[in-house]
C-alpha cells in the first residue's frame, strides 16, 4: 500500500507527510514505523510534504510527542487531521 | 563493506583520501598572496580565511589549532604557510612539521607580496611535483577517520537521512573506526539521550560541561526565542518546529550501538577509535572545518532541504532522502535514500549503499561538493579581537 505519512511509533502524535500534494479532505495512509502498523487519518488542512498532521486533538498548554519524546507546547488548539506547525506548537527551551 | 581501500599513507602512519599541496594563510592580510601563489602552481590550492590577526586568549588557541591541524590532516600532502609576520608563522609551520610531511612558511614583512609570492611558488613548484608521484597503497578501512553533520534539515531527515547515518555509524564503530558527532546546540531537547550513551561518569561529566557551556551563550546572547535562527528558516520550510524535535532528528546520526567515548574541544583529535563527540557550532562549514581540522578524512552530510556546503580538504558526501530536493537540486547529492520514505529500502540497505559510497571516496571518487568546487573553510570565531 502507498504510504502517504509515516510515524516514528505509536506513543507520537504526530504523523510526517512524505508525499508531495496532500490535500484537507484527503483520507490518507501512514506507517507507524517502530510498530510496524498501518494507520489512516481524515486530513482537515492541506500538509505540504515534510510537514507535520496532528494525530489526536490537542488543547493548548498540552505537549507534543514526537519519537517518543517531548518536542515542545501547544499555543493554539489543534484537531486531529490538522496541521501542526510554528503557528500552534512552540519549543520549550530557550 | 569491503575492508580495503586505496589511500596515500602518511609520513606519521595515518591515512589520507585525497592528496593536495594547500597554501595555508596564518592572516586575513595573506589571502591575496596565498591565492596568487595558488594561481601560479597548478595543482595547489589556497585557503583564504578572514581571521588571524589580534586574537588573544581560547580564542587564538582555537585559531591556531584549526590552522595546524587542517594542515596536519592526513588529506593534505605538503602545506605553504604564508603569514604577515614570521612568528606566528613560524608556529603554524612547527605544529603541522610534527606530522612529518613537507611543509614551509613565508612571511611578507621585510619582502612584500612580490617577493613572498616568487619564494613561496617555487617551494609550492617543488611540493607539487614530490607528491605527485606519491602512490596510493592498499589500506584498512578501519583505518578511516569518519565524520558526520547534518544541514538545512527538515521531517525526512529525522525519519529516513539521519538514521542511514546511524545505521552506518554502527557498523564502523562495529569495524573498530574513529567516528566522531558534534552540533552542540542541535542536542537541546536529546541531550539525555546523549549522556545515556556516554561510556563513563568523566565522558558524562565533559559533555554535560560543554553542553552548559553552550546553552549559557545562547542564553546571554538570544534576544528571542530563537525561532528565526534554530530551526533555521529552511528547517521550518521542511516542517520541523521546535529545536527539540530538530535535535531528535539529529541524534538519529550516532546509531544505536556505539557509546560516546570522549567529549572533545573544538578542533582537538580524538585518541583513539570509536564514537567521540565534539563541541561545535550547528553552522555547517564551522563544524565541518574542526572536523577536517581534527584529523577527519571523510564526511557523512544528511541533508533535508538541500544544504549545499563542501570543504577544501575534507570530501563531504551529502545523502537526501526528500524527493523533491533530489528533484529540484539532485547535482549536489551523491546517495540517495527516498526509497525508505516509500519503503522500497531498508535502513540497512540504505547504511551499506552510504558505506559504499564512503569506500568509493576513499578510493578517489570525487563528491558532488568537490566536483561543484564547494570549499566553504569557517573558522570559528570565539569572541571580538583585542
Amino acid at each position: 500500500m502507498a504510504i502517504d505519512f509515516l510515524v516514528h511509533e505509536a506513543a507520537d502524535g504526530v504523523g510526517v507527510a512524505v508525499v508531495e500534494g496532500l490535500s484537507a479532505g484527503q483520507e490518507i495512509t501512514g506507517w507507524v514505523m517502530k510498530e510496524d502498523e498501518t494507520i489512516t487519518v481524515k486530513l482537515l488542512s492541506d500538509i505540504p510534504i515534510g510537514h507535520k498532521v496532528a494525530l489526536q486533538d490537542y488543547q493548548e498548554g498540552d505537549t507534543v510527542i514526537k519519537y517518543n519524546t517531548d518536542i515542545g507546547k501547544v499555543v493554539a488548539p489543534i484537531k486531529k487531521g490538522e496541521h501542526l506547525h510554528v503557528h500552534n506548537v512552540k519549543t520549550k527551551r530557550w | 563493506m569491503e575492508s580495503k581501500f586505496m589511500g596515500y599513507r602518511r609520513e606519521n602512519g595515518r591515512v589520507g583520501v585525497r592528496n593536495h599541496v594547500i597554501i595555508l594563510p596564518l592572516d586575513d592580510l595573506s589571502n591575496s598572496a596565498c591565492e596568487a601563489v595558488a594561481n601560479n602552481v597548478k595543482g595547489t590550492m589556497a585557503i583564504p580565511h578572514p581571521y588571524g590577526r589580534l586574537q588573544f586568549g581560547e580564542d587564538l588557541e582555537l585559531h591556531f589549532r584549526t590552522l595546524i591541524g587542517t594542515g596536519c590532516n592526513p588529506n593534505v600532502a605538503a602545506v605553504i604557510v604564508i603569514g604577515i609576520e614570521p612568528l606566528w608563522t613560524d608556529r603554524i609551520v612547527q605544529g603541522i612539521a610534527k606530522t612529518g610531511k613537507p611543509v614551509t612558511g613565508f612571511a611578507i614583512e621585510k619582502n612584500g607580496d612580490f617577493n613572498t609570492i616568487c619564494a613561496a611558488s617555487k617551494k609550492a613548484k617543488e611540493y607539487v611535483h614530490q607528491v605527485s608521484e606519491y602512490q596510493r597503497v592498499e589500506c584498512d578501512v578501519s583505518e578511516l577517520w569518519v565524520s558526520t553533520k547534518c544541514g538545512e534539515s527538515d521531517t525526512t531527515s529525522g525519519i529516513a537521512t539521519n538514521p542511514t547515518v546511524g545505521n552506518a555509524y554502527d557498523k564502523l564503530y562495529e569495524n573498530g573506526n574513529t567516528i566522531l558527532f558534534g552540533e552542540t546546540t542541535e542536542l537541546t531537547g536529546g541531550e539525555h539521550l546523549v549522556l545515556e550513551r556516554c561510556a563513563n561518569d568523566q565522558v558524562r561529566k565533559d559533555f554535560q560541561f560543554f553542553f552548559d557551556r553552550y546553552a549559557k551563550l545562547v542564553d546571554d546572547k538570544k534576544t528571542n526565542d530563537l525561532s528565526d535562527s534554530q530551526p533555521t528558516k529552511g528547517n521550518i520550510e521542511g516542517g520541523l518546529t521546535t529545536i527539540e524535535e530538530k535535535a531528535l532528528g539529529n541524534i538519529q546520526k550516532i546509531g544505536t550501538k556505539a557509546p560516546v567515548v570522549g567529549a572533545l574541544e573544538k578542533a582537538v583529535e580524538p585518541s583513539g577509535p570509536g564514537l567521540w563527540f565534539q563541541d561545535s557550532s550547528s553552522a555547517a562549514a564551522e563544524q565541518v572545518t574542526l572536523c577536517a581540522a581534527s584529523g577527519f578524512v571523510v564526511h557523512f552530510f544528511p541533508t533535508g532541504q538541500g544544504n549545499i556546503i563542501g570543504n577544501p580538504i575534507l570530501p563531504v558526501i551529502k545523502l537526501c532522502s526528500n524527493p523533491r530536493t533530489l528533484r529540484t537540486m539532485s547535482e549536489h547529492f551523491d546517495v540517495d535514500v527516498s526509497g525508505l520514505l516509500r519503503r522500497d529500502l531498508n535502513l540497512d540497505q540504505a547504511g551499506d549503499a552510504l558505506l559504499e559510497m564512503m569506500v568509493r571516496t576513499a578510493n578517489g571518487r570525487m563528491t558532488a561538493a568537490e566536483v561543484l568546487g564547494h570549499r566553504e573553510f569557517v573558522l570559528t570565531k570565539l569572541y571580538e579581537s583585542a
